[in-house]
């Protein structure tokens, strides 16, 4: 069972120790990196490669550990109660599993997600400790301890919006996605879009990478932007020798939005415009 | 080996803990990784790594430690001729080879059997186990497997990528050596805070719920609650430019910090001293100007505002009209600061000069006198020393 990318999905060889490692080891991994940089879609590329079900946990700014566990549904019950049901008796009837415990029980090691952990409240992952270092869980409700049949393959992404505990991140196999160099970016586009002219891609990661490369940018764009502004072109029709005729010192790139998200970031780029501009 | 790099790691403020250790030998135990140096290096940064800004320095210490493996060279390497490693066959090793190989002896044994070689040796070599040559199975040489060996003239390692990842320090930018993460300040921040409820009742109250339907004869009454929030109200003051210049990074993080914990907090700019007007932006544009006076009517005195300033300046701009060196100010500073801790209950003065270098500076000293025990260092017992004082007066 080793993780090697997929047809979609290049995985340089340091994330595929990484994963591999956390898979054997079975620890969660922590991935963070530039926005962009398929953090969350590497769990769902693992799911894929290794053929394992996915379970997603999205975490809120208003989600709290226990919703992962299970929910209690007090009110349904006093409700029932009320008209007399039947299922009124088995408090299992209004316990809602979370994420967490489905991976649990699942019959085969699902591959759990759990999206952007520094969304939550500074003290979400300390409530997750005994959880994800033991795999088990107490229900009071039920008054039974939920443990795992096998480990779920854990990956867990952050912005770093928040710092995260050191007694969590002691739990954790870390790895940080960095941008990848040139020829990662053509692998990836490769994949993305098969048979793309040779000179379109390469002046096309040529801007790319000027646009990247400006001084002072608050949100530098990422893989994730240059596959859709490639998209963009394509479907524009962009031929190779137009995307030569770009000059960066004259003129912004096509679509740049595409590319720069931030209003900032535009104005920036103009003002440098306009400035070699005025000198040229 | 391993418990020497451990340990350096550890003294060079790299906090890794006997459980990474643990890890790091079970991962190797188990075989997670193909035996090369590359992979090691990989697996050891994942293991135990775990923040990116210590990415960079990990890189610098396993280049020290591990780095001589393959610094032993380039001029004594320089001379063997080309050709003795031209690639040629590939030995295919069993498992037993490879673990016979391992147990070659420790990094001292095999240099000095290098360097004897090189006296040997006069020819070319190929797939043998002993001379420096090809294919084989030597630890010297290129193209051959030996995983306690050398690669010389070989561009990249056949069996991994190219060398000394480490070396290319890619992580150099994330590497900041903060003192403080922004973490601690947040932890601190929380002290301040009052939690009331109010607004729209969502939290089912289950307590509640329970005694009035037991009042009312079993007869379902559902109760809900109004969640607690926090509504403290913050008012943070910045002073930018010039001498603090060397504190933005500090304060970039504590206002990084303040920032997600309170319901309200607002921030605005000053230079140096407080004086008729403040910014709303850090560009300080004509436009994006308020008129102290029109914070002081805004903002009501149950926010509690927290200045972060060096209060280093010349002593004019706090003392005399016309003192700023900005402007024309047509009264002192010290009124504004006086104005502004009679307008607001509860402020504090966070200052990112050292505490002990305070008494050198003389306007330091005057704003102290204007803040008496208001005034502390940005730091994480000074913060939290502060965060006491705001919430005296509530």
């Amino acid at each position: 069972m080793k993780f090697e990318g997929t047809d979609h999905y290049i995985a340089t060889p340091d994330l595929q120790i990484a994963v591999n490692a956390s898979i054997i080891l079975e620890k969660p991994l922590l991935i963070k990196g530039e926005p962009g940089t398929g953090k969350t879609l590497l769990a769902f590329e693992i799911a894929k490669a290794l053929q394992k079900p996915l379970l997603t946990w999205h975490i809120k700014s208003t989600t709290t550990a226990q919703q992962g566990l299970y929910e209690y549904d007090a009110v349904s019950r006093l409700r029932d109660s009320q008209l007399g049901s039947d299922k009124v008796h088995e408090i299992v009837n209004y316990i809602k599993k979370g994420r967490l415990w489905e991976a649990f029980e699942a019959e085969e090691a699902p591959v759990l997600l759990i999206d952007e952990i520094d969304k939550a409240d500074i003290e979400f992952p300390n409530d997750l400790l005994q959880e994800l270092d033991k795999m088990e869980f107490y229900c009071y409700e039920l008054q039974k301890t939920v443990v795992a049949r096998q480990r779920p393959i854990i990956i867990i992404t952050s912005n770093n919006e928040k710092e995260l505990p050191d007694a969590f991140l002691r739990r954790c196999f870390f790895h940080y996605i960095s941008f990848p160099d040139i020829d990662t970016l053509k692998q990836i586009v490769d994949v993305h879009y098969q048979g793309l002219e040779e000179r379109l891609l390469e002046r096309a990661l040529e801007l790319f990478t000027e646009v990247r490369e400006s001084r002072g940018l608050k949100k530098r764009p990422s893989t994730s932007e240059l596959l859709d502004w490639i998209r963009l072109l394509l479907a524009a029709k962009t031929t190779a020798e137009q995307l030569e005729q770009v000059d960066l010192q004259q003129e912004l790139p096509p679509y740049a939005g595409a590319l720069i998200k931030n209003e900032q970031d535009l104005q920036l780029l103009e003002k440098q415009i306009h400035y070699s501009r005025r000198f040229s | 080996m391993l418990l020497h790099f451990f340990l350096i790691l550890r003294n060079n403020q790299l906090k890794v803990s006997l459980r990474e250790y643990l890890d790091l030998l079970k991962a190797l135990e188990k075989e997670a990784v193909m035996p090369s140096i590359n992979n090691f290096y990989f697996l050891c940064r994942t293991v135990l790594v775990k923040h990116e800004q210590q990415l960079d320095l990990f890189d610098r210490l396993f280049g020290e430690v591990f780095g001589q493996l393959q610094q032993w060279g380039e001029e004594a390497f320089a001379e063997i001729p080309d050709e003795w490693l031209q690639k040629n066959s590939l030995k295919q090793l069993t498992e037993e080879e490879k673990a016979k190989l391992e147990a070659f002896g420790g990094l001292e044994a095999l240099m000095e059997r290098f360097r004897k070689l090189m006296q040997e040796q006069k020819e070319r070599h190929e797939g043998g186990n002993k001379w420096i040559g090809t294919g084989g199975t030597s630890p010297f040489g290129a193209w051959g497997y030996n995983p306690a060996g050398y690669r010389i003239g070989q561009n990249e390692s056949r069996h991994r990528k190219a060398v000394k990842v480490w070396d290319k320090r890619e992580f150099k930018e994330l590497d900041d050596s903060r003192e403080l993460d922004t973490r601690q300040f947040k932890m601190a921040l929380r002290r301040l805070r009052m939690l009331t409820r109010e607004g729209q009742a969502t939290d089912f109250d289950l307590e509640e719920t329970i005694r009035r339907t037991a009042r009312s004869g079993g007869l379902l009454d559902l109760a809900y609650t109004v969640p607690k929030t926090n509504q403290v109200k913050v008012l943070l003051l910045l002073d930018i430019g010039g001498s603090m210049d060397e504190h933005i990074a500090l304060c970039e993080q504590l206002f990084a910090a303040t920032r997600y914990e309170f319901k309200q907090l607002e921030h605005f700019y000053f230079h140096n001293c407080l004086y008729e007007r403040v910014w709303k932006q850090e560009a300080r544009h004509r436009t994006a100007m308020l008129s102290t006076e029109t914070l002081f009517q805004s903002y009501g005195r149950d926010y509690k505002v927290i200045v972060v300033g060096d209060a280093s300046m010349s002593p004019y701009e706090i003392l005399y009209k016309g003192g700023s060196v900005e402007h024309m100010n047509p009264e002192p500073g010290r009124y504004w600061l006086s104005r502004l801790k009679e307008h607001f209950r509860n402020c504090i003065w966070l200052n990112p000069v050292p505490e002990k270098e305070w008494d050198f500076t003389e306007s330091i000293a005057l704003i102290q006198e204007l803040f008496p025990e208001q005034m502390f260092p940005l730091t994480l017992s000074g913060l939290e020393k502060g965060v006491k004082t705001l919430q005296q007066h509530s």
